[in-house]
């Protein structure tokens, strides 16, 4: 990994360059809760200013910057006896900066899935690849588990990484066009005491995590696959589908044709759907094979921390816990497994 | 145009209004860029917010509003015999709607309360399928128009309509909206049926459940939430009464 520093009006600098040019996402706050508590968004912005990087959280992760919520796959158009089809993939440059390390873990493990051999999706693939991505680092959030599922660091998958050190960010530099964007401001070269602040911040921020048993978790799950911690939790679950909408790592979808009121327009529409939505698995015929909210909430947390780690030896879960944060029945991993490790003792 | 292969059918229908604020019709005429294409579809042969045309050759009836009153019995029981496809159109045909608030007070209160010294023929307020049965419904106060070109689509098409079975929470998620719960109000969001797009929420107005319930609502659960954030019995009947939509729960 190549480093620089940058002083805090480089950074500045730098920012309105890219605003100049490109569109550029980042956190921002929107409000704030009923207990006073600032809600943040990734969201456009125009000026430097309405850029938040001390942010704790985001309500909703960035995904939706690459799988959005809805998408049209596709579109066709009859005319006479013929008919022309219209595929459109979002080719637009745009930055999006302000990324916590689980977001950028989470869009690695997005890759996996839909960049990776077996099902390359080019919609995905043609907004990530259009991205450019500016993680920084940041101390835990409330109820984060970040650290004990190994997403706390990251070593790719973004342009620019900044860690924070005062009067300064230290920069890591994972790409060339990362590299060329830093050149056009004053960048330094580290120094000895530039890497000694940074290795302290790290450890700083490494030592405030408070770690979450999740030893041996895929195969404690296939042990307590009828255990009572799913009823109870299961009884609990509104199938609202909360979870899985501010999950950065939830990729689950459906596909709906649309007409248009004078059947001369057809749509291929994709909306992200989810696992806990009761008609889920219900199949033609009309059986459903997740009938129950129980199933459906323990086969959410089978993809996520058993079958994912199955296929590619990593959960796919990040430990942001948006899912905890935004259940209103107050479901979240940390109590689960928990519970799910302390079932196993009795 | 064909579709498949196939000429679609005309659907040959008649709109009527019972007692209600003409909203969802008036959604019929609305959405100004298709609205030519949607009733070329349909064939209108009665309709009287957009024609003065008054045939009683339909197959299928769009009924809007509660029955309130005697006459509107006996002309329901009348469209119902006429009619291959009776659909229940918005809040007030399927539950009775906003109407329904005056079922728990003294009629002739209510009556004197809006008439004064002329009072009007009034009974309690009641939902189309407690009169005759209901073929289709169609919440919403109003109905949502996309939602209704795609129900016209499939009764041409004659491929069962398949409503959303998720709560509001779904459709607030997907357009970034924050809680509701978390702004500190009450919110019917996450036991309601989706399909509206949540505009409620989305303006800062917590869901009070116009289109009745989702699939499987978790009452037991959301009556937990509600009691947990301090919410009181009076507020949640509030909620739950507002269109009739949640009769019985409570």
């Amino acid at each position: 990994m190549l480093f620089k520093t940058l002083s805090k009006p480089e950074f500045r600098n730098l920012v309105d360059l890219l605003l100049g040019s490109t569109e550029v996402i980042a956190p921002k706050q929107i409000g704030v809760n009923n207990d006073g508590k600032p809600l943040h968004h990734y969201l456009p912005v125009q000026e430097f200013e309405e850029i938040d990087l001390e942010y704790e959280i985001t309500e909703y992760s960035a995904k939706s910057y690459f799988l959005p919520f809805r998408e049209n796959l596709s579109s066709c158009r009859f005319e006479d006896d013929d008919w022309t089809q219209e595929i459109h993939y979002r080719l637009q440059p745009r930055v999006l900066m302000g990324l916590h390390s689980c977001d950028i873990n989470a869009l690695l493990k997005l890759d996996k899935v839909l960049a990776g051999d077996r099902f390359p999706s080019p919609y995905f693939i043609s907004r990530r690849r259009n991205t450019f991505i500016i993680g920084i680092d940041h101390y835990p959030c409330e109820g984060g588990f970040c650290q004990s599922v190994g997403a706390d660091v990251v070593t790719h998958g973004f342009d620019l990484y900044l860690t924070d050190l005062g009067d300064r960010y230290f920069v890591a530099i994972n790409s060339d066009h990362g590299y060329n964007v830093l050149m056009q401001v004053d960048a330094k070269d580290t120094t000895g005491q530039d890497n000694k602040d940074y290795l302290e911040a790290r450890q700083r921020i490494a030592s405030k995590f408070e770690p979450l048993n999740m030893h041996n978790l895929p195969n404690l799950m296939d042990i307590e696959f009828e255990s009572e911690v799913w009823k109870r939790w299961g009884k609990k679950c509104l199938s609202c589908g909360s979870c899985t909408m501010v999950c950065p790592t939830c990729y689950c979808y459906g596909v709906d044709e649309r007409v248009s009121m004078d059947g001369r327009e057809g749509a291929k529409v994709k909306q992200l759907y989810s696992c806990n939505l009761l008609d889920f698995a219900a199949v033609a015929g009309g059986h459903n094979f997740r009938a129950d909210r129980e199933t459906r909430l323990k086969y959410r947390y089978y993809h996520q921390h058993r079958g994912f780690m199955e296929t590619y030896e990593e959960p796919l879960c990040v430990g942001c816990n948006r899912c905890g944060r935004v259940c209103l029945a107050g479901i979240n991993p940390p109590e689960i497994i928990r519970d799910l490790q302390t079932e196993d003792q009795v | 145009m064909k579709y498949l292969g196939i000429e679609p059918e005309v659907l040959k229908i008649a709109v009527f209004d019972f007692t209600g604020c003409e909203g969802c019709e008036l959604q019929l005429a609305n959405k100004e860029e298709t609205v030519a294409d949607f009733l070329k579809v349909l064939d209108v042969v009665n309709f009287r917010e957009i024609s003065s045309v008054e045939g009683d050759d339909y197959d299928i009836a769009l009924i809007e509003g509660a029955v309130t009153r005697g006459d509107e019995i006996t002309r329901l029981i009348q469209i119902r015999k006429q009619a291959r496809l009776l659909v229940a159109l918005g809040s007030c045909a399927c539950f009775g709607g906003v109407n329904r608030l005056k079922n728990v007070l003294d009629l002739n209160k209510v009556n004197r309360e809006v008439y004064g010294k002329d009072p009007k023929e009034t009974l309690p307020a009641r939902a189309i399928k407690e009169i005759v049965p209901v073929d289709l419904e169609i919440p919403g106060c109003p109905i949502n128009k996309d939602e209704l070109e795609r129900i016209v689509q499939h009764l041409i098409w004659d491929i069962p309509f398949q409503f959303p079975v998720y709560p509001v929470c779904f459709e607030c998620k997907q357009r970034y909206t924050t809680c509701i719960f978390e702004l500190g109000q009450l919110c019917l969001g996450p036991i309601t049926r989706g399909g509206c797009n949540a505009p409620c929420p989305a303006g800062g107005l917590g869901c009070y459940g116009c289109r009745g319930p989702a699939a499987d609502p978790n009452y037991s659960e959301f009556f937990t939430i509600a009691r947990e954030r301090g919410y009181k019995k009076k507020e949640l009947d509030e909620h739950f009464n507002f269109f009739g939509g949640f009769e019985g729960v409570g």
